[in-house]
């Protein structure tokens, strides 16, 4: 795998549009496909906002996105990297996408929408990281 | 993000352009959360919505519970990226999309 770029800045909702035109830039040189980097840009409000809304709360702190390629079969990989709260987006339940709009509970869905967009997600904790990788074939 | 609203008696039609996501969705949240007093029949046109993220989601359940109280609420226009994040998330079942 190749890391191709990386940027650290705060993680604030605000900086969720400096992430996203960042790794565009990343995308269109890698000509991803206009729909992956759709999904990729969606994958990339819902886990740096979480990032935002909870690893530093109250206070703000840094995250660190990092975009690599694999070459075969041909595949993105964002990396989001904080040292905030330990926090593994990917135990939560999947919502129950059946219920009718009374019942359906308000939230709960970002993350649920990564998994089913990106062809991979995994998370690990290390040396006090929360380490949320997403992959997305090309 | 931008919108648009007309508003012809108790009938509303919220126009919503570029990005609805977590940064864009409060604002427009806090418009509708006035915006809908008195309003019988709610209608957000999507065409020119570019994406919308679990944010703008939560922004449409929260107009359709209020809605499914006070009158009606049909979702247009929805292009192809938004369409599928309304089938992904079960939302295609819990909104009238036309």
């Amino acid at each position: 795998m190749n890391r191709i770029a990386e940027l650290t800045v705060e993680a604030t909702v605000e900086n969720i549009d400096i992430v996203t035109d960042f790794v565009n830039a990343e995308l269109e040189k890698l000509d991803c496909p206009m729909k992956a980097q759709v999904q990729i840009d969606i994958a990339i409000d819902e886990l740096f906002g979480n990032i935002a809304h909870y690893a530093y709360n109250p206070e703000v702190g840094p995250a660190t996105v990092l975009v690599e390629v694999d070459d075969d079969p041909l595949a993105v990989v964002v990396t989001f990297i904080d040292n905030g709260v330990p926090y593994d987006p990917l135990v939560a339940e999947d919502p129950d996408t059946t219920l009718s709009a009374e019942d359906r509970p308000i939230g709960g869905l970002g993350v649920f929408l990564v998994k089913q967009t990106m062809d991979d997600v995994s998370y690990e904790y290390k040396d006090g990281q929360n380490i949320l990788s997403i992959k997305k074939h090309m | 993000m931008t919108y648009e609203m007309n508003r012809q008696d108790d009938a509303l039609i919220i126009s919503v352009s570029g990005r609805l996501d977590t940064n864009t969705a409060p604002e427009l949240q806090e418009v509708l959360d006035e915006a809908l007093d008195d309003v019988s029949e709610l209608t957000f046109d999507l065409d020119d919505l570019e994406y919308i993220s679990s944010a703008g989601l939560r922004l449409l359940l929260v107009a359709q519970k209020r809605m499914t109280k006070q009158g009606s609420m049909r979702v247009c226009n929805a292009g192809e990226a938004v369409s599928e994040v309304f089938e992904m998330s079960g939302f295609d079942g819990i909104l009238t999309l036309e």
